[in-house]
């Protein structure tokens, strides 16, 4: 085909990810949508935090940045502020996202900074071995929840929306041209889009539920899908426990970033004849 | 231009200090006694054509100046106590990942939410060794407002210098006090500039010395393509898990510091030349003991101050000098023996050491230290 490989350090491979593991389908996938949109390699930064999930960064031949768990957005909000011009991405696990960093993900959807956030999520804490997550469904199993999840989980899609992301999207490792098309939505949305992207954790969720192996796993998640548009002209009885993929949300709004930039010029200008302030070092501003 | 003489705060004069080293980003969590830095730096950078932003907490606040500095910026945030604690993982992660950032502290009572917001010097451990694991580290302590200028523009060409986070430890004392200050003529005033890579062909991101160098820093969006990881990992920058790699990267990044502490080093002293009678001290406690020296002399006593502005990598030459000569060495502090023990380790037994603690949320009255040491002698 093309020239994915490209888009990868060839020479970091393999990977650490488990035979049958969703992750790896998911970063082809941001790959790929990255080469149709001929984005500048040298301008993007992928950011991620801890978790199996979060190691796909390590793979990806641009500047990559691999931070503390929960903080991946943290990190990208002082990233993108600093310097606007860059494309900024965020790989990210449902732990990572939603339980250690779901402050940081609220409010980076609130300022509408411009990110793109790839939630990789697999429903449970692989990288610890198999603990519950805040998105493992109720009733399931984990390490953590050997009788059973107890806890009610997130519809993360409506998170992101409800905190104010202008671009929201689920697709699945098994619907993988439409999760393309939607992170390539989401990489052309100027200011926070989330794509929810769900994957197989054969080795722990899949076992523990004796869900079976990957391609199991896939028939399972793919059972429990249904695209958001046919949805809409279905009775609500048959889209009763199912979640929603596709394009779920875009209404553009001032990118923050872009904003503060604003905020600067204006500044300047009603600034222009202060000398300094604080510290005269109007000289070597930049 | 002529210097800037000005009465200022002494988190005014900090934050003066770090626009005058380049400061661009700073982003921060509200919580007293440090807020007038965010405060002023909201106000200030834009101006210069910098950020601001206000995070959702502390830990959000040190890894958006990470991610700035990584992206090109100096960058900077300001906290107290709780807000500290909660920043220890990333500093790691700076220190690790050989990240210049600067972290201003200005200390408050603690544990916890303490007694808000009187001051304290009780973070000097928490400072050095806050996050978890072996890690390099600079602490700088300013005595006066303008040490705040100073010292904070200093931590900036530190932490560019060595790659590493540094923190400026004051407290509500000096960051509340107010005094006439003559700044640098800022034409005078040359910060640090990072050393840059020539070109990204063949750049190894950690490639250094393994006695103590100090690699190239490459910003992101160069086309330099490197990747960052708190894993610990090799020359390449790829993650490691083989012992050797551990090794050579922690023991480089501790050489950094431990070959250096000539040139990080910094106090301020007065009579310690001939002195029988010491006091060694740092910040706002300097303040009070330096009357106590003085009076003591004045009655007949041979005593000396040793004020440090550098409390890690502990300056223990000065210390160990200052041992030969001193019988007793008084360690007055606002917490219950923390630099002290750093001192007695120095000293090793050679001078008497004694503790003068205090913990009610106010600062030393010079009688309680000289009562204290006449008690003592
Ligand atoms: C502060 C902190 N707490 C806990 C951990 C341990 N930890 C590492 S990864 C992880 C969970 C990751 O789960 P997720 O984000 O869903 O990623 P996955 O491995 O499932 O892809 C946890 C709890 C850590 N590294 N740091
Ligand atoms: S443990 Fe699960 S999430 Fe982690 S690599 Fe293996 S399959 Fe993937
Ligand atoms: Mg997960």
């Amino acid at each position: 085909m093309s020239n994915t490989l490209s888009y990868f350090r060839q020479e970091r491979l393999p990977h650490i990810w488990c035979p049958g593991c969703g992750h790896g389908t998911v970063t082809g996938a941001l790959v790929r949508a990255i080469e149709r949109l001929g984005l500048d390699k040298n301008k993007i930064c992928v950011v991620s935090g801890i978790g199996c999930s979060s190691r796909a960064v390590g793979y990806l031949d641009f500047d990559t940045l691999h931070t503390a768990h929960g903080r991946a957005l943290a990190f990208a909000t002082g990233i993108k502020l600093a310097r606007p011009e860059l494309k900024v991405i965020v790989m990210t696990g449902d732990g990572d996202c939603t339980a250690i960093g779901g402050n940081h993900f609220i409010h980076a959807a609130r300022r509408n900074i411009g990110i793109t956030t790839i939630v990789m999520n697999n429903e449970i804490y692989g990288m610890t071995s198999g603990q519950y997550s805040p998105m493992t469904p109720k009733g399931m199993l984990g390490t953590t929840a050997p009788y059973g999840n107890a806890e009610r989980s997130f519809d993360l899609c409506e998170l992101a929306k409800s905190s104010g992301a202008t671009f929201v999207g689920r697709a699945t490792s098994y619907h993988v041209p439409l999760l393309i098309d939607l992170i390539e939505k989401a990489l052309s949305n100027n200011g926070f889009s989330v794509v929810e992207a769900l994957t197989q954790c054969p080795t722990y969720l899949g076992r523990k539920n004796k869900i079976g192996g990957a391609v199991e796993m896939l028939e399972w998640i793919k059972n429990q899908t249904i695209n958001a548009k046919a949805a809409a002209a279905l009775p609500p009885e048959k889209r009763e426990g199912k979640l929603l993929i596709g394009e779920l949300h875009n209404a553009p709004a001032p990118e923050f970033a872009g904003e503060y930039g604003e905020l600067i010029h204006t500044v300047q200008r009603n600034f222009a004849n202060m000398k300094g302030g604080l510290w005269e070092c109007a000289s070597n501003s930049d | 231009m002529p210097k800037i003489v000005k009465l200022m705060q002494g988190n005014e004069a900090c934050t003066a200090g770090a626009l005058a080293a380049g400061l661009r980003f700073y982003a921060g969590y509200p919580i007293t006694p440090s807020t007038e830095i965010a405060e002023l730096c909201a106000e200030e950078l834009p101006k210069v054509g910098g950020k601001f932003i206000q995070m959702e907490d502390e830990i959000g606040s040190v890894a958006a100046i990470i991610g700035a500095s990584l992206a090109g910026k100096k960058a900077m945030t300001a906290t107290s106590g709780p807000g500290f604690s909660l920043m220890q993982e990333c500093i790691g992660y700076a220190s690790l990942c050989e990240i210049p950032i600067v972290i201003v502290n200005v200390q408050r009572m603690g544990p916890s939410t303490g007694m808000p917001t009187s001051p304290a010097q009780a973070d000097v451990m928490q400072a050095r060794w806050g996050t978890h694991g072996d890690h390099p580290v600079i602490v700088l302590a300013p005595g006066n407002v303008r040490e705040c200028f100073e010292l904070t523009l200093r931590a900036f060409d530190l932490s560019e210098k060595y790659r590493v986070p540094v923190i400026v430890l004051t407290d509500e004392v000096i960051g509340h006090m107010r005094e006439k200050v003559e700044l640098p003529d800022p034409a005078e005033v040359h910060p640090l500039r990072r050393a840059m890579p020539a070109a990204p062909a063949g750049y190894k991101p950690y490639a250094a010395d393994p006695n103590g160098g100090v690699p190239l820093m490459a910003p992101f969006g160069e086309g330099y393509r490197w990747h960052c990881t708190g894993l610990f990992h090799d020359e390449s920058g790829a993650p490691s898990n083989k012992g050797e790699v551990a090794d050579r990267l922690l023991r480089r990044l501790m050489l950094k510091i431990e070959n250096n502490v000539a040139d990080i080093s910094d106090y301020a002293s007065e009579g310690i030349e001939d002195c029988e009678l010491a006091v060694v001290t740092f910040g706002s406690s300097a303040m009070s003991s330096l009357s106590v020296v003085r009076r003591l002399r004045k009655e007949g006593v041979k005593a000396g101050l040793l004020r440090l502005k550098t409390l890690w990598p502990f300056p223990e030459a000065a210390v160990r000098e200052l041992a030969a000569r001193a019988k007793t060495i008084y360690v007055p502090e606002m917490n219950l023996g923390q630099l002290a023990l750093e001192v007695e380790r120095v000293v090793a037994g050679r001078s008497r050491v004694v503790r003068i603690g205090k913990v009610t949320g106010e600062l030393f009255r010079p009688e309680e230290i000289y009562n204290a040491i006449m008690g003592a002698k």
